[in-house]
């Protein structure tokens, strides 16, 4: 099936955009993410001594400056039967869970393409980007995965209904 | 930080009239972004959750107003909170013209309802009409709700539709509605299996957009059956050949890579057409050459597609210059600083290893720096890779490495999966037995002895007392010495795990005395301490007295005087008066057999049979002579319980002549209520739990039977359950062995289960073995020394993989093509030093540049490349329009019969009518609302 899921969670934990590929209740939801958030955000905290390096970056280039080579640990991790593909953004973390059999660095380049398209459109995209236009960034995902599959990676694709329908307005 | 960020954004905000949200609406994101607790969140989306209901109730809503509720819905259910009562405007929402509030409405229901919600049918409509839509906005974003909420009863009414769209002039439609199909076909396949053809023809479109979309849809459908996609195997190798060659419009790039994940889609699909298949492989040599030759390593997603070459010739059956290609790239992956790329190399190691099992020798030291960094990641991998490559010269190395990274972590399920693959890994390759009871299996238990199935702890008992089936007695009782003084060590440790105990118990009552080393008070002094130590585990507890009373019957048979310690005196007293029948049962066994005399005990127990065959003689033949005296002395023969079954009403009045004559009179037959009573039969039998005889024999036999009048087993149901509080299940288990085995085989209750399961692990076993591949000298040589190289020193290491590195260096592309640190100078690669190539990490900036400008540069030339794609197409399509073609035609012939067909299969008036019910139960009025909301649907 590929994709799974797709997280944005805060440093703090707090999830910003939540969309499932394959149906959990609310309750397995909120338990799946914490245990998700959990792991990540404690393996990232063996990174902390970067953090204020990030913190500095992110405040003069947003978030696509946030992302460097700096990832000391694997940007995977396994999670019962899946693995997490994630990425940090400033602020943000994206989470991607894929099958087992998914290419994890396909998927991280997914997450930086759909952070790049994010940028084109909000222009130096932050978390309160996200956070105001939630349905913008679900209308983006929209177009980039269906049914748990990469069906659209060029930008101009993916960003010209929403472009079309903010003219409307 | 943050906090700076919010005020400027809101100054912007501000100056832009709030992108037209209201100031609620900015309060709430901004509360919710500023909670600095998951409790002061909570609180917050608490209150939201109130003021919404209020809200919501309130008349004339106007529309604008509307999705900023909807959207404050959706915050609620992303931040874990239910928002079930708000579902219904947002699915009022989907009937909206507005097109954004319209796309927001689908965008709530499908993060809201699953596909079988209730409400869905209020859609279904809207769906419909929004297929039919001038505006392809409106489509596609019916298509994309299709793709989340259509289930398998509602397919047919919106199938024609999407298959129309296929054709669809708008190239996003096409793409939209080949995932609707896609889903569909995922859903109940045989609703799309006239529609395959489709799939085939729309890998042809001229928009590569549709083209990649539809390799989705394929994907599934190679994977399920690769035979009939053969002939596309040289349509896939163009279509990739033109994307690597830039074919594809400049907007599909991304960091400079042509359409880099329809090549990874592209190649997934190769590898299942090419695995096993020498012709379909030999196609493909070219253009995963030409791959590995272009890819650029020095960008993850040219890593990413390099990595998915080398999966693909893992399937597929290669040729020598691509396996050399594949472990280039692998070596290079390991030699990387990035963990990424490491996790992917040692990845890559493992699938090639199958197929070269060569390739490891050059990379064992990267390997064993792999296991030893602190990412944890990173470490499963190399496990997952030394499991692949486990034979029995390393085995030791390895299994020891996974039992102290066992022991190291907590996560429950990837504990269990080490410790069962530890116990595969140990049965298959153990050298010795000596090892694989002391090292693994105690090391496993002790650590991880509740996640393990409990086949493997029958697996040890079975192996200590059959000493791995060599005729070498002496060796045997070694092996048993060993176990027992290990366990005996073992035993003071706090809070062993129950499965481990059983063991230990099980070993110490066969053997513990066997060898006179240790005294029988000795022995079963330990035992009551581990039924005291444990006594809330019942199971612990019949091992341990089950045990004991092996010792004492050991000790009788062979004519010492037995001394019943203190302890297990006042232990067999507490548990002659257990509440588990089993404890109680066993203690009066042992009780009894302390009374017998050594002749008597030796037959019961006999020394050392635990794993003699006991034959069970179901006819209780032996007994025939006793009978045969009886029945002469006037007693009445037996009868079977199948003759009884018919007999017990009549048995008072009947002489014993009619039992030949089954008397099936009518009265049973009308009193019969066939399933309830057959339920409780069943029920009640299982419950039969006293091992009393007396009300064995009167409350057992009428339930068992079918045909007991109504009064009467109404009356038996009722002591029943009586007597069903009481007891529970663990009283079934003791009836089944007390009833099962005759009193004086009273061995059998303890080891009868082992003998069990013995018998049926030992298939298991035994097919492990003859997988077991052959092991070639020359690797077990490697491995030797590679895993034995933890421990040797380092100028081993170095003179050992120095033979490989530049040799490999020259093989490889010419580094210069590859700056940055995938491909560091031979110098650097010295082991020694690690931490020394890290210095040539990568440029953040230069990756930031990079991006910058594959960012910048998509705008232009599309058109161009879009013609150039266009006119590339057709050559793409030459091998198999025809017959798509003419295959088309048909099905489109075909459809509208099949789809009358289907319409009809929809959902039945009754449960419509039940669906309208619970609709206007939640206050929707269909009439008022949408007039036409029902007629198609429901008819």
């Amino acid at each position: 099936m590929g994709i799974r899921f797709i997280l944005m969670v805060n440093k703090q934990g707090q999830t910003r955009l939540a969309q499932y590929y394959e149906w959990l209740t609310l309750e397995e939801r909120r338990a799946l993410e914490g245990e998700i958030v959990r792991k990540c955000l404690a393996r990232n905290d063996q990174q902390i001594r970067f953090e204020l390096m990030f913190e500095f970056l992110c405040s003069y280039a947003g978030v696509l400056a946030g992302w460097l080579a700096l990832n000391e640990q694997c940007s995977f991790v396994e999670h019962r039967n899946y693995k997490i593909v994630y990425r940090r953004y400033a602020s943000l973390f994206f989470m991607v869970g894929v099958d087992d059999d998914e290419n994890e660095l396909a998927i991280l380049e997914f997450i930086h393409l759909l952070v790049e398209t994010m940028d084109k459109h909000f222009g130096n995209v932050c978390e309160l980007d996200i956070m105001f236009h939630l349905e913008k960034a679900h209308f983006m995902l929209e177009e980039m995965v269906m049914n748990g599959c990469i069906v659209e990676t060029s930008k101009a694709n993916i960003l010209s209904p929403i472009q079309l329908m903010d003219k409307a307005h | 930080m943050e906090q700076l960020k919010t005020i400027g954004r809101e100054l912007a905000m501000g100056s832009q009239g709030g992108f037209g949200q209201s100031k609620e609406f900015l309060d709430l994101v901004k509360s919710i972004g500023e909670a600095r607790s998951k409790a002061e969140e909570d609180r917050i989306v608490l209150s939201e959750i109130d003021i919404l209901k209020r809200k919501l109730l309130e008349p004339d809503i106007p529309k604008r107003k509307m999705k900023e509720y909807i959207i404050r819905l959706v915050y609620i259910e992303m931040l874990g909170h239910d928002a079930s009562f708000g579902y219904i405007h947002a699915v009022k929402m989907t009937h909206d013209d507005n097109l954004l509030l319209k796309r927001t409405g689908y965008l709530a229901v499908t993060l809201f309802l699953n596909e079988d919600h209730d409400l869905i049918i209020l859609i279904v409509n809207t769906i419909q009409k929004d297929l039919r839509s001038d505006n392809y906005l409106v489509v596609c974003a019916a298509l994309n709700a299709i793709c989340r909420l259509i289930n398998e009863e509602t397919i047919p009414a919106v199938l024609p539709q999407v298959v129309d769209l296929l054709n669809h002039h708008k190239e996003a439609v096409r793409k939209k509605a080949i995932m609707a199909l896609h889903r569909f076909h995922r859903k109940s396949p045989s609703s799309v299996s006239h529609l395959i053809s489709n799939f085939r023809k729309r890998l042809c479109d001229n928009d590569p957009g549709v083209m990649g979309a539809t390799l989705c849809p394929l994907f599934d459908l190679i994977t399920e059956d690769v035979a009939s996609y053969k002939d596309l195997v040289s349509s896939f190798v163009s279509i990739l050949k033109q994307v690597t060659e830039r074919r594809l419009p400049k907007s599909y790039d991304y960091h400079q890579m042509p359409a880099p994940f329809i090549q990874i889609k592209l190649l997934k699909i190769m590898a299942l057409l090419g695995s096993g298949d020498k012709s379909a492989s030999e196609i493909m040599y070219m253009v995963l050459g030409d791959l590995f030759r272009k890819c650029d390593s020095s960008t993850n997603i040219g890593n990413a597609i390099l990595y998915e070459c080398i999966r693909s010739i893992s399937c597929i059956i290669p040729s020598p210059k691509l396996l050399e290609a594949a472990a280039d790239a692998i070596s290079k992956f390991l030699k990387s600083d990035s963990h990424n790329l490491k996790y992917m190399g040692i990845d890559g190691l493992g699938r090639l290893i199958k197929i070269s099992p060569d390739i490891a020798e050059q990379h064992q030291l990267a390997v064993i720096d792999c296991l030893e960094d602190p990412d944890d990641t990173l470490k499963r991998k190399t496990f997952e890779l030394l499991y692949k490559m486990t034979k029995s010269s390393n085995v030791e190395v390895i299994v020891d490495r996974m039992i102290d990274y066992m022991i190291s972590i907590n996560d429950n399920h990837y504990k269990t999966e080490i410790a069962s693959r530890c116990v595969e890994l140990a049965e298959q390759f153990a050298p010795s037995n000596q090892w694989f009871i002391q090292v693994i299996m105690n090391k496993v238990f002790e650590h991880a002895g509740d996640l393990v199935n409990i086949k493997v702890a029958h697996n040890l008992m079975r192996l200590i007392a059959e000493g791995f089936g060599e005729d070498d007695d002496d060796a045997d009782s070694k092996l048993r010495l060993s176990a027992v003084e290990s366990y005996l060590q073992i035993m003071s440790e706090p809070k062993l795990p129950s499965l481990f105990l059983q063991v230990i118990s099980w070993v110490l009552g066969e053997y513990g005395t066997a060898d006179g080393k240790y005294s029988a008070s000795y022995i079963s002094g330990k035992l009551c301490d581990v039924a005291d130590a444990y006594s809330s585990d019942e199971t612990v507890k019949g091992y341990a007295v089950s045990a004991l009373m092996k010792i004492y019957a050991f000790e009788i048979a062979s004519g010492r005087k037995v001394d019943v310690l203190p302890e297990c005196q006042s232990l067999i007293e507490e548990l002659l008066a257990s509440h588990s029948t089993d404890l109680q049962q066993r203690a009066y066994e042992l009780q009894a057999l302390l009374a017998l005399d050594a002749r008597a005990v030796e037959s019961i127990l006999p020394l050392d049979a635990s794993c003699e065959d006991i034959e069970v003689d179901k006819d209780l033949s032996f007994l025939n002579g006793y009978i045969q005296q009886a029945i002469e002395s006037g007693a009445q023969p037996y009868i079977s319980e199948r003759e009884r079954s018919g007999m017990l009403e009549t048995t008072d009045y009947h002489s014993q002549d009619h039992h030949e004559v089954p008397s099936h009179a009518l009265r049973f037959e009308a009193y019969e209520r066939p399933k309830p009573s057959s339920l409780r039969t069943q029920a009640s039998t299982e419950l039969v739990p006293v091992p009393e005889p007396s009300y064995y024999s009167e409350a057992h036999q009428p339930i068992s039977t079918s045909s007991v009048s109504e009064r009467e087993s109404s009356e038996i149901k009722l002591r029943l359950d009586g007597v069903k509080q009481k007891w529970g299940r663990p009283s079934y288990q003791s009836s089944t062995s007390a009833s099962s085995t005759p009193p004086q085989a009273a061995n059998g209750t303890s080891s009868h289960p082992d003998v069990g399961v013995g018998s049926s692990s030992l298939k298991p076993r035994s097919s492990y073995e003859s997988k077991k591949p052959e092991i070639d000298p020359e690797k077990q040589r490697l491995a030797a020394s590679l895993f034995g190289g933890s421990s040797s020193s380092r100028s081993d290491r170095k003179s050992s993989s120095g033979g490989h590195k530049p040799a490999k260096g020259t093989a490889s592309k010419p580094p210069k093509e590859n700056p940055i640190p995938v491909q560091p100078p031979p110098d650097l690669l010295d082991f020694g030093e690690p931490t020394a190539t890290s210095v040539t990490a990568t440029d953040p900036f230069k990756e930031l540049e990079g991006l910058m400008d594959s960012s910048s540069q998509d705008g232009g030339s599309t058109d161009v490349m879009g013609v150039l794609y266009s006119d590339a197409a057709p050559v793409t399509t030459t091998t198999s329009v025809d017959s798509l073609l003419s295959e088309l035609s048909d099905s489109s012939k075909g459809n509208p019969g099949t789809y009358q067909s289907q319409t009809s299969k929809g959902p039945n008036s009754q449960e419509a009518l039940e669906k309208d019910a619970l609709v206007r139960q939640m206050g929707v009025n269909p009439t008022s609302q949408n007039p036409t909301l029902f007629k198609d649907l429901l008819g």
